[in-house]
């Protein structure tokens, strides 16, 4: 039975947008300490620390979750996908991130990572949501300069987009 | 907002999670999903000194038919459960229930039984347990026992549960024939605490009304085949014995109102729907 002592760092190791890494955590280091400081990946922001704002949200093992209610230490062995795992390729940015650039669907950008993580892993399993679904599953996060009506419109468009040329991403 | 300094132990299976919380008793906490322990380390609400995660306990995992119960083991997720084929057939109150739990950001990891640990008064699934006389099945070095919602949920965030014991799973009768259910539930947003929620199951002569987020815990009454004033006079003395609390969400009286109006409603929608 492995036990991590408190005081002491544990090499932690996962799949990070397809790649493999590693880094040292304390037990107690939440998985958005341990992919912005130990990892350098800063895409994923931090917002409330407690669940509610839905900022830090990134996708583990297929399925979107709280990055800030994740220890590093639970998230050893895990696959997990970030914002900078988003785009296909340096200088294209997915059809949902272009989507909400077209929309304006953002403007300070703090919740935008969480949110595009949410969508984009959404998207996958439901292509066509009514927008009553689609309301439901954005309130898991929380918005509060650009206002939600852009946000769904981006959603919208991509979700139709996706569907009439599947091979894009 | 950092969690204060603990052990972390990544146990292998059930034997191993007993000792942890046989040597540690209330010292080590169980982790599983982390969507209710996490908040409450983050804001050190909770110190623990050990940490016991038991998401890698191949024995906890999985949902099985079990007589005429449902087992739900410890290590089974929110989602995983909403998505189990079988559950509108045979648990319709939490296939009604489970979408108010959270959001699908925190469904995705936190577990059926880590709800029922935390026993926040106004959650979603106590109230069901209760609704549904649910039993859990907890565990020690010591032995097994078992208790039913209705004795383990003994006050706000607190349970029958010894600093020894471990939740190995919940066990739900499935939904015997003829009967209907419905849940409703008022709150600022969806996906927030309840302010007031209502479970009814009813099934011939019986209808059984459980209500959260008004207490310290979620309450439960019988009100058989009444109709009419009659079931009006029983939800006011219902709403009236539980003993609301104000808070900056709500008033009491605000509540009893809920549980009078929300109440009523949940139990006629119940009942049309027995089949």
């Amino acid at each position: 039975m492995p036990r991590l002592s408190a005081a002491e760092r544990h090499t932690v190791r996962f799949t990070l947008n397809g790649r493999a890494v590693e880094a040292q955590a304390e037990p107690r280091m939440l998985l958005t300490d341990f992919l912005r400081h130990e990892l350098g990946a800063t895409g994923t922001h931090v917002g409330c620390e407690h669940g509610v704002c839905g900022a830090c949200t990134v996708e583990i093992d297929g399925v979107p979750a709280r990055s800030c209610l994740t220890l590093a230490v639970q998230a050893d062995g895990a696959t997990i996908r970030t914002v900078e795992g988003l785009a296909p390729e340096p200088g294209r940015l997915s059809v949902l991130q272009e989507a909400f650039r077209r929309h304006h669907a953002l403007q300070c950008g703090f919740c935008t990572a969480g949110i595009l993580m949410s969508l984009d892993s959404y998207l996958r399993s439901q292509p066509d949501p009514s927008e009553q679904d689609l309301r439901e599953f954005l309130g898991g996060h929380i918005c509060r300069c650009t206002g939600y009506v852009p946000i769904m419109a981006a959603a919208m468009d991509a979700a139709k987009r996706l569907r009439e040329s599947p091979s894009d991403v | 907002m950092k969690p204060a300094r603990f052990d972390y132990i990544r146990a292998g299976d059930i034997a191993e999670a007993h000792a942890a919380l046989a040597d540690h008793g209330n010292d080590a906490r169980i982790i599983a999903g982390g969507q209710t322990l996490m908040p409450m380390l983050s804001m050190r609400l909770v110190r623990p000194k050990i940490v016991v995660d038991i998401m890698h306990v191949a024995a906890l995992h999985g949902i099985a038919a079990s007589g005429a119960d449902i087992r739900i083991g410890a290590g089974v997720r929110q989602a995983e459960l909403l998505a189990w084929p079988g559950l509108a057939e045979h648990l319709p109150l939490l296939h009604a229930a489970l979408p108010w739990v959270g959001h699908a950001q925190t469904r995705s990891r936190g577990t059926v039984c880590g709800s029922a640990a935390h026993a926040d008064p106004s959650a979603e699934i106590p109230l069901c347990l209760l609704a549904l006389d649910a039993t859990l099945e907890l565990s020690s070095r010591r032995g097994r026992r078992r208790v039913t919602a209705a004795d383990f949920f003994t006050g706000m965030m607190t349970t029958a549960r010894a600093d020894n014991e471990l939740i190995e799973a919940v066990r739900i009768p499935k939904k015997p024939a003829g009967a209907g259910y419905a849940f409703n539930e008022f709150g600022r947003r969806h996906g927030d605490f309840a302010i007031v929620a209502c479970a009814a199951v009813a099934s011939g002569d019986t209808t059984r009304l459980a209500v959260g987020g008004v207490a310290d815990t979620p309450a439960l009454h019988e009100l058989g085949a009444l109709g009419g004033k009659e079931l009006d006079d029983a939800l006011d003395a219902f709403a009236w014995a539980l003993d609301a609390r104000d808070d900056l969400h709500a008033t009491a009286r605000y509540r009893r109102e809920l549980v009078r109006r929300m109440g009523r409603a949940t139990i006629e929608e119940a009942r049309a729907c027995r089949d």
